[in-house]
């Protein structure tokens, strides 16, 4: 099997397909996976801040039915299987972008099911944020607004940062699942030629590549987590 | 002027009702350090908080100046609260900014930026002796550091009232004491109104003027440090004033002995040695159960438990003997088993 993958002309043919379809597709997965991850933020950012703030203890309590059906929602959508979830989406799809095949039509499905992770992520990292802390700016006169910008929000940058790479990352792992019902990217080079042309050598050169591209965003992001952080002493 | 009427606080808890205050009334004048003492659990904190409304009362008023601001909205609320600050045992400085905009921040909070805060933020940092510190970050700094910037930063709103939620309780000794040189310093120069909560004699006994004894949510004693300190007639301040002389750890041993307190204060007392003029003018030989001094502001406060043996008589005879000396207090005490 193995001198099959690695036989002479397996090599010429992969490294052929490398040179021509390769550039393309790591830059289609890396601006999906950049922007599915933005528009996320944009709806997860503001979602994770009011699971946090509108909680009954918090400091912008909301109605207890409206907190509930907030977090039964983002509940809901996390629990969908992503390949599902895709599918069913393709109306909206269809509706914002146009068609439901090809690199920019997979944005709308990773964004719908990247947000409410986003948004549980910000939770996480906002609640990290000592009440004692909460407590000292509500007794200098912060409204709920300031307590959220001027607290909340700053002093949880470097656990946002670690958080969001770890969106990235997973963002850019679906990204790739994507490939299957039409999506542009690596993920897409891995399906084609690998499952359905047996060409394993085209598809391990994808997974390498995919893996490198984990690396560097995890890298990056812990790098600039760390250098954010106040609280280390260096 | 602090005027704290009737306040009663209840925590609905998971197995019912949870008084912490109870019909707390106590007066504190401007210009005062004002202690509030307590065993944990006593509601120090809930009291602390019921002055700036973090904690809503479930009864009573709080009037500053007249004004009770239980009575006011949110809004208006904001706007005591740049009159009331607060420093805390935890010191709860923002992590993630450095000394100097943490002292900013609360000018930040009523819209004042730029040169200006940063040149106030600045003579703060210099009045708690840390401007050289201003470009570090917290995490960079002691405890003691800390609590200075916390200062600095209570300070930024130029309160008329500094609220201390136990705030040398985290510290050593060496830093307790100079943090509350500093509050002492603050409190005379700026002629800020300061308000302690502790659980330690010695915070009070360094710079308290008045102090309200805190036990079980109820005010059991209150008014000037040195009175307190002198006769402490409740039991909770007893167990404050002289953690280790109750009376019935104390007198293990004789029983046909009575019990009297010495309480003597002032350079007067302390240069005559009276239980050795005391035996040898009126022939009493009394034990010493217990014994200490202390320093509160510029006097030396002295106080014993002398086990007197011979009976009633001579218990009488022992106090009125004593009681002539200047700035010496006697009094006969009951041993409780």
């Amino acid at each position: 099997m193995l001198e099959k993958i690695f036989a002479a002309e397996a090599v010429a043919e992969a490294l052929e397909i490398f040179k021509n379809e390769f550039p393309l597709a790591v830059w289609e997965t890396f601006y999906v996976t950049i922007l599915a991850t933005l528009f996320a933020c944009i709806l997860g950012l503001p979602l994770g801040i009011l699971l946090v703030a509108g909680d009954k203890n918090g400091v912008l309590p909301l109605p207890a039915w409206l907190y509930n059906t907030i977090g039964v929602i983002v509940n809901l959508l996390r629990s969908v299987p992503f390949l599902i979830l895709m599918i069913m989406v393709f109306p909206l799809t269809r509706l914002i972008i146009g068609t439901t095949v090809g690199t920019t039509a997979s944005i709308v499905p990773l964004t719908i099911a990247a947000f409410p992770f986003i948004a549980r992520l910000v939770e996480t990292s906002l609640r990290e944020v000592d009440p004692n802390i909460l407590e000292a700016a509500q007794s200098m006169g912060c409204t709920p607004m300031q307590i959220i910008c001027k607290v909340m929000l700053p002093e949880s940058v470097p656990s946002l940062i670690s958080n969001l790479t770890i969106a990235i990352t997973t963002i850019l792992g679906y990204s790739a699942m994507s490939g299957i019902i039409g999506g542009g990217g690596l993920g897409k080079i891995a399906i084609n030629y690998g499952y359905y042309r047996y060409r394993y050598l085209v598809m391990l050169m994808a997974v390498v590549l995919l893996i490198l591209m984990v690396q560097i965003f995890q890298t990056v992001g812990t790098a600039i987590a760390v250098k954010n952080d106040k609280r280390l002493k260096h | 002027m602090i005027e704290i009427k009737n306040l009663s606080k209840t925590f609905q808890g998971s197995s019912g009702q949870v008084e912490a205050l109870k019909n707390v009334n106590i007066t504190i004048p401007d210009g005062d350090i004002f202690g509030i003492i307590g065993m944990s659990g006593a509601g120090k904190s809930t009291l602390v908080r019921c002055i700036n409304m973090l904690e809503r009362p479930t009864e009573g008023q709080v009037l500053i100046d007249g004004q009770d601001i239980g009575a006011l909205s949110e809004t208006e609320l904001r706007q005591v609260r740049k009159d009331v600050t607060m420093i805390f045992q935890g010191f709860n400085l923002l992590m993630q900014r450095t000394v100097l905009k943490n002292v900013c921040f609360p000018m930040e909070l009523v819209g004042k930026k730029g040169p200006a805060a940063r040149e106030r933020a600045m003579e703060l940092l210099k009045i708690v002796g840390l401007e050289s510190k201003a470009d570090a970050y917290p995490a960079q700094l002691s405890g003691g550091q800390q609590q200075r910037v916390a200062i600095a930063r209570a300070l930024a709103t130029d309160p008329k009232v500094l609220l201390c939620d136990e705030a040398t309780s985290a510290l050593d000794p060496n830093t307790t004491h100079s943090i509350l040189e500093l509050i002492r310093d603050i409190n005379e120069n700026m002629g800020i109104t300061v308000i302690i909560i502790t659980h330690q004699m010695s915070v009070v006994e360094d710079v308290c003027r008045h102090v309200a004894i805190l036990d079980g949510g109820e005010v059991v004693e209150q008014g000037n440090v040195s009175e307190v300190f002198a006769r402490p007639q409740s039991a909770a301040a007893r167990r404050l004033v002289f953690p280790e002389g109750e009376s019935g750890t104390v007198i293990a041993g004789n029983p046909d002995e009575k019990l009297i307190r010495v309480v003597f204060n002032g350079a007067n007392a302390t240069q005559t040695p009276l239980i050795a003029t005391m035996a040898m003018e009126k022939g009493i030989a009394a034990n010493i159960c217990y014994a200490s001094t202390r320093n509160i502001g510029e006097r030396t406060f002295g106080s014993m438990l002398l086990g007197i043996p011979g009976g009633d008589e001579k218990v009488k005879e022992a106090i009125s003997y004593l009681q002539e000396l200047p700035d010496v207090l006697a009094e006969e005490v009951s041993v409780n088993a």
